[in-house]
């Protein structure tokens, strides 16, 4: 890719926990990404609808309320309804390590847990980006 | 205060014995070049009086119960009682709380503290579009007064106290509150309680807000108007370090920026007409107990000193209730690890310590595995007993004030006061919390430190145990809670069924009358409660507010 990746942090629910969210996107910044960040209380329809305005190759979600269940595979689906199939969707925050297969099922291509470094959410963004 | 002499002494000694140190960590270096505490402030090798030359035992001290409080605001503090353990709980249905409530007051939990689910906290009814997936998930779900009714069931409210952290939707719920005592033939001025209340930490880091910042600053004022008359053992307020710190500052920007927002209540609510010593001896604080045991006991100590002299100084309080800084601590949620959660029953041992060390009113201790999911009662339970074994193993709580007149202690305590005093000051400038806040000063002074933890982390200069070093291969843990999926379709049937139930023309009347009222100057309170006790639901009482007042917008800063 000829121009540097682009990212959306999105904070989809209604937590306000935002400490991660912003942590990454700083990172992914200072890893010479161009990242977005929507700020709180973003529904599924806004997030997909950011993600098409901004083009960008990469959505990032942070969650920390329970309800990753419902709002992120609503994201994807959505996403896919708007015939977006080129972003890679990816999630981080307090989830149950029980409900990641699910939501990989769903099509939320990895999800990172508290304690994960910066440094290997920004390894995967460069390796499996669906735009090449 | 040190004679001059003898400080001149220490002064030449310990330069000899830095002189020595220097020559031999040539052969034996330290283990770091530099040291610093958990919030990154420099750490000395050894402390003496020359740190503290002007300190002054009556000015800086003092008598415990007296100003200006550093050493507490009782005068013989847990030797009269404990502080009150104080278990943050609520999940699912009013039903399922109350059974948890129940459970933590047969296990000796001596106050109630409710947490809300989003939904509430944000106003919404289970049944609103934007409550989908959330309800009853972080915190008991509440749409009216028939879920308040639950929650308290067999509860005396008489007997109890309760913190109740709400805030934008605050009178709301303190409504409910009052309207439930009234049921069990428990009058207002009974009631014994919290409401956090605190709006400004919410757009600082919280992120439950509702309405923009001048309607939300009158309906704080208004509740401290109101309960200063009718219920007057209440808490009006928890001025909040608590989600600061947890964002990501430092102990110093925890006391500056919190004591900053204290400030803005005050100004509002004498702006508003109020006496200062009419309302401020029930303004109460809630700070985090992070692992750095000695800053944070200093930390605690540097708050009460400094909020003692701003009442007194910049407000002109009289009464001595006025300074007092009383204070619930609650154990660093994001000190805790996924990675091996056993670890965090030590590290909330710790943070216990600090807090009672330091001189806590209340306690919450958090359980091992909240960097995973909502706590089990199993967890829930250690995490009391925690408490329990600092209160009667450890002795902490024998003697007042244990760790003052430690150099380290006391050159922390001055230290911190002043930094935090640094950050008041620029906030003056600004012109007040509010502004700071809109203009995003506070909110990027504390990513900058936040992300400077993480890159320490990353780069192993922090050490956290478990994560960044000392890691095993371990299996994904067992037995967390799970909150019923079900719950939002139960609320929403219950909402179905009150709607049917209830005199639907007069919450017409009374969501009205209130309306009326928000665009007046009148006290909100009255009009609230009237709302309430027709049923009429949380998310219809909060409409009607948002209509007239609007909805804050945040501002995103990077």
């Amino acid at each position: 890719m000829d121009r540097p990746i682009r990212v959306l942090v999105a904070k989809p629910g209604l937590d306000g926990h935002d400490r991660g969210a912003k942590v990454i996107a700083r990172a992914l910044r200072d890893a010479g990404m161009e990242v977005i960040y929507t700020g709180l209380r973003q529904t599924p329809e806004q997030i997909v609808s950011a993600t098409i305005q901004e083009d960008v190759d990469v959505v990032a979600m942070s969650i920390l309320s329970g309800a990753h269940n419902t709002l992120l595979p609503k994201v994807v689906e959505l996403l896919k309804v708007e015939n977006v199939d080129d972003v890679l969707v990816i999630g981080g925050g307090v989830i149950p390590d029980d409900d990641i297969p699910f939501l990989k099922e769903k099509g939320i291509a990895e999800i990172f847990t508290p304690g994960t470094p910066t440094s290997v959410t920004i390894d995967y963004i460069r390796a499996n980006l669906k735009r090449k | 205060m040190f004679e001059k002499e003898k400080l001149a002494q220490i002064k030449e000694s310990f330069d000899s014995y830095n002189a020595k140190m220097e020559k031999s960590l040539e052969k034996r270096p330290e283990r770091k070049t530099v040291f610093e505490t958990g919030s990154g402030a420099p750490v000395n090798r050894l402390y003496t009086p020359a740190d503290i030359p002007d300190f002054d035992y009556m000015t800086d001290l003092g008598i415990p119960g007296s100003y200006p409080y550093t050493r507490g605001v009782q005068t013989n503090m847990y030797r009269g009682r404990f502080w009150t353990m104080r278990m943050y709980a609520g999940f699912a249905t009013a039903e399922e709380s109350n059974k948890r409530y129940k459970y933590l007051i047969e296990q000796g939990s001596m106050g109630l503290s409710v947490a809300f689910d989003l939904p509430t906290q944000i106003g919404y009814d289970s049944d609103h579009p934007l409550s989908e997936g959330e309800v009853g998930k972080v915190g008991v779900a509440i749409d009216s007064l028939a879920d308040m009714e639950i929650l308290f069931g067999g509860i005396p409210l008489d007997k109890v106290s309760t913190s109740m952290t709400i805030n934008a939707p605050a009178s709301v719920l303190l409504a409910m509150y009052i309207a439930v005592a009234e049921k069990q033939g428990v009058t207002p001025d009974q009631l014994r309680g919290t409401i956090q209340n605190d709006i400004l930490k919410e757009y600082i880091a919280r992120g439950t807000y509702i309405f923009p910042t001048e309607p939300s600053m009158r309906l704080i004022t208004n509740i401290f108007e109101y309960c200063s008359k009718e219920v007057p053992q209440w808490n009006t307020i928890s001025i909040s370090g608590y989600h600061i710190r947890e964002a990501g500052s430092t102990a110093a920007q925890e006391v500056g920026f919190t004591l900053a927002d204290g400030i803005a209540y005050v100004d509002a609510a004498i702006k508003a007409g109020l006496d200062v010593d009419t309302f401020a001896p029930r303004l109460s604080f809630f700070f985090n107990a992070h692992n750095d045991i000695l800053e944070e006991v200093a930390k605690f100590r540097a708050a009460r000193r400094l909020w003692a002299k701003i009442m007194k100084e910049r407000f002109g309080a009289k009464d001595a209730k006025s300074m007092a800084l009383k204070f619930h601590t609650q154990t660093g949620g994001s000190t805790l690890t996924a990675q091996q959660p056993e670890n965090n029953i030590v590290r909330v041992a710790i943070q216990t310590l600090a807090a009672v060390l330091g001189g806590t009113q209340s306690l919450h201790t958090n359980s091992k595995d909240e960097a995973l999911a909502l706590p089990t009662e199993d967890s829930v339970r250690v995490a009391l007993r925690t408490q329990q074994i600092v209160a009667y193993e450890s002795g902490a709580a024998d003697t007042v004030d244990p760790l003052a007149g430690s150099y380290y202690i006391e050159a922390k305590t001055k230290e911190i006061e002043e930094a935090a005093m640094e950050y008041i000051k620029k906030i003056d400038e600004i012109g007040g919390a509010p502004k700071a806040i809109d203009n995003g000063y506070i909110q990027q002074e504390i990513m900058d430190a936040a992300y400077n933890y993480q890159k320490d982390i990353e780069a192993g200069k922090r050490i956290i145990v478990g994560m960044n070093k000392f890691q095993i291969k371990e299996e994904a843990p067992k037995g967390l809670l799970r909150v019923d999926p079900s719950v939002g379709e139960l609320q929403k049937q219950k909402l179905v069924d009150l709607r049917a139930k209830r005199d639907n023309s007069l919450v017409q009347q009374k969501l009205e009358a209130l309306r009326t009222a928000c665009q007046g100057d009148e006290n909100l309170m009255p009009f609230i409660l009237d709302a309430v006790r027709a049923y009429g639901t949380l998310g219809e009482i909060c409409g009607v507010m948002r209509e007239v007042f609007g909805e804050y917008q945040q501002s995103v800063k990077l």
